[in-house]
């Protein structure tokens, strides 16, 4: 016989935990259904995990989760072949409680994560697919899954599935996504000692470091790359729009080769073991590219949502808030018992409203801007680079003259039009 | 009715475990832990068994609080209670201890449900012995039963069982009394793809956990480190073989080839109860 339970979370990654926890905390009947062997097996993140969102799922997580390094600089490498172009923020406020963000393994976070949700009271199935929604007189009432006598049915669906969502897809939610809404990403996971990278990252203990890189770490196509500070491993990772991937005709591993073998990384990661592969799409079409996220007893969160601020590298933490938001729309169903897409919307409205919906909205067409004019990465990253050798090069020539020759090489009079214009529609997609 | 007692235990996954390459130990953080394979198709017979004569399946582990994860394993399979002994006095134990402890569990179990068979996997991966399960058989004064590929027929009332056990060129078919210990080999069956049913009740499933104190009649000399005489004097990971030659050229050439390598290295080819033939 189907077992019937309140709610079933399809994908146990940070949305879906996050909503299956606040609604076991409440109370609520809640399957939690994984396809990986266990959460965390087939999750990939660069790495950091902000600290304030997950605080408002677990009070002081810090203090039992299995995290890597607080953060205490970020740095952002503007690259050019040969060099380099840094800006940073190295603060020790954020390297005490109640610290600003954390690197972390998904694989050891997601399961340490999801075993809060079971000590909450919900029940966990792990190397489980959800083949489909069970729709019945318009209205998701289960899934099924790929097991013998699979069907499992419930008030509420909350689709946590994930970047691809087949789910939302099969339900008309969002249609194929264009190869310039997903981002692909790979990552090698390089295993150095614990000193060397408190050495090299010029870090104390229980201290770490990012660094975004932009320009030449993805050969100039749209995408940035990443090298963050774990206990004893890094994580270096490039990602860059399907799209870019396909019009250079590049594949995804020998981006992150050329970006591990760039002279501007090789020092940071020399004598590391790559001790784990990961790759993973990344949901970058933003606002414009966001499915219907509630219907009749179904609910669509995370990746699933496509919500992911690509500008500022987050993703997990809106996955959090969505997961959150989702399981407040459906305990005011439970109330009401109406499980009407009227009235799951609330869980649209409270997105909307948050600060989720305001940088969805903020950046929605950064990504699509970036991509349509290629010159911000390929052009004027190198040009920067440039300049800053000519100020900083002592050759015996004025800095007034060094700053009228940086200016000269920026080109004609067009170019230098085109360059402030370039300028000002950055500043207007990203205001 | 049928009781069947399979003993199963939580091991490092070795296909993809490191070699600590100063102390030559597994690094057992370097796999995540698994339910040994040859374990899984003991539980799956035990399964099969139930099905076709009725009763009850019982599993067995000893092990530290995480392995509560293989026993849950078992329950995905179809099993239908869990048992598990876990204390500090079990840890470091060898195959002689670790015996001897389960052996102490299996009594216990019997006092709850008499036991007609148990089921061992054929060894286990991380220390592939094989010795656990006679170790039971003998303490317990039942005929062990190994290398099982085939559990043709059990009779309880009766007391007895017919088994095909595996040989080097074919199986021999043995009948004994019931009841028995069997370990079993992979090729007995195939672990199917679990329900959904097992799976919410695995989700679901907390297995009875006894510490040392539990049991009863338990020598501690006889436990853990302190019963255990086995001392490992030597480990050291076998060196991957490496390269290999390519013969170049066509079918006569290559064989012309291959037959003068043959002959210069005749000792690498060598045929037990044969000599190599000069041409």
């Amino acid at each position: 016989m189907s077992e019937k339970f309140d709610v079933i979370v399809v994908g146990a990654g940070p949305a879906g935990i996050s909503c299956a926890y606040e609604l076991a905390k409440a109370g609520v009947n809640v399957l939690l259904i994984e396809r990986g062997e266990y959460p965390g097996s087939k999750n990939v993140m660069g790495g950091v995990l902000y600290r304030k969102m997950m605080e408002d799922v677990i009070p002081e997580f810090w203090k039992e989760a299995p995290l890597e390094r607080p953060i205490v600089e970020q740095r952002f490498m503007m690259m050019d072949k040969e060099s380099a172009v840094t800006v940073g923020y190295k603060g020790m406020e954020w390297g005490q409680e109640p610290y600003n963000n954390f690197t972390v393994l998904r694989a050891k976070f997601d399961q340490w994560f999801a075993g809060k949700a079971v000590e909450q009271g919900a029940l966990l199935v792990n190397e489980t697919v959800v083949l489909e929604c069970i729709v019945e007189n318009g209205k998701v009432v289960g899934v099924r899954t790929d097991r013998p006598d699979g069907d499992l049915y419930a008030d509420v669906v909350v689709l946590a599935d994930g970047v691809n969502s087949l789910l939302a897809k099969s339900l008309g939610f969002h249609k194929e996504f264009r190869p310039d809404e997903v981002a692909l990403a790979t990552m090698e996971i390089i295993k150095l000692d614990k000193k060397t990278i408190e050495d090299r990252f010029n870090l104390e203990e229980n201290q770490g470091t990012t660094i975004e890189l932009f320009g030449d770490a993805t050969k100039g196509i749209l995408g940035t790359g990443f090298l963050y500070t774990n206990k004893d491993t890094l994580s270096l990772g490039v990602g860059s729009l399907l799209s870019g991937l396909i019009k250079h005709k590049i594949k995804p591993y020998e981006l992150l080769e050329y970006v591990k073998n760039h002279p501007m990384i090789r020092p940071y990661i020399a004598g590391g073991e790559p001790v784990e592969y990961l790759a993973h799409m990344i949901p970058e079409g933003g606002y414009k590219s966001m499915p219907k996220v509630a219907g009749n007893g179904v609910l669509v969160v995370g990746d699933a949502a496509q919500l992911v601020n690509a500008i500022h590298r987050e993703g997990s933490n809106l996955a959090m808030k969505s997961g959150q938001f989702a399981a407040e729309a459906v305990l005011l169903a439970k109330e009401r018992d109406d499980y009407s897409e009227a009235t799951l919307n609330h869980y649209k409205t409270r997105l909307m409203s948050s600060f989720v919906g305001q940088d969805m909205k903020k950046y929605k067409d950064s990504t699509h801007h970036f991509d349509k004019f290629p010159q911000y990465f390929d052009k004027y990253i190198p040009m920067v680079n440039k300049a800053a050798s000519q100020m900083f090069t002592v050759d015996g020539s004025s800095k007034w003259e060094k700053q009228k020759k940086i200016w000269r090489d920026v080109g004609t009079a067009g170019e230098k039009f085109k360059l402030a214009r370039d300028a000002y529609r950055a500043w207007k997609v990203m205001k | 009715m049928l009781h069947i007692v399979a003993c199963i235990k939580q091991v490092p996954d070795t296909k993809i475990i490191k070699m600590n390459p100063k102390t030559n130990t597994m690094d057992r953080a370097s796999a995540p832990a698994i339910l040994n394979p040859y374990d899984a198709h003991a539980v799956e017979e035990a399964v099969r068994l139930k099905k076709r004569y009725g009763g009850t399946v019982s599993v067995l582990t000893m092990g530290p609080p995480p392995a509560v994860k293989a026993i849950k394993k078992c329950i995905e399979i179809g099993a239908d209670e869990g048992y598990m002994i876990s204390d500090r006095a079990f840890a470091g134990a060898d195959t002689l201890a670790t015996s001897y402890a389960l052996t102490k569990a299996i009594e216990k179990i019997s006092q709850i449900k008499p036991v007609d068979l148990i089921i061992c996997g054929k060894m286990t991966i991380d220390g592939d012995t094989g010795q656990v399960g006679p170790g039971i058989a003998r303490r317990l004064d039942m005929p062990p039963l190994t290398s099982v590929n085939k559990i043709k027929e059990i009779n309880v009332e009766e007391g007895y069982a017919i088994v095909h056990r595996k040989l080097e060129d074919g199986y021999e078919v043995i009948q004994s009394t019931m009841p028995c210990l069997m370990s079993v080999e992979k090729e007995i069956n195939e672990v199917p793809y679990s329900s959904m049913t097992n799976m919410l009740k695995a989700a679901r499933y907390q297995p009875v956990i006894w510490a040392v104190a539990d049991l009863e009649d338990v020598e501690r000399t006889q436990l853990g480190l302190k019963g255990s005489p086995t001392i490992v004097s030597k480990v050291w990971a076998p060196t991957k073989p490496s390269g290999g030659e390519m013969l170049e050229g066509d079918a006569a050439v290559q064989t012309e080839k291959l037959l003068n390598l043959l002959l210069e290295k005749k000792e690498l080819f060598a045929v037990k109860g044969g000599s190599a033939v000069e041409l």
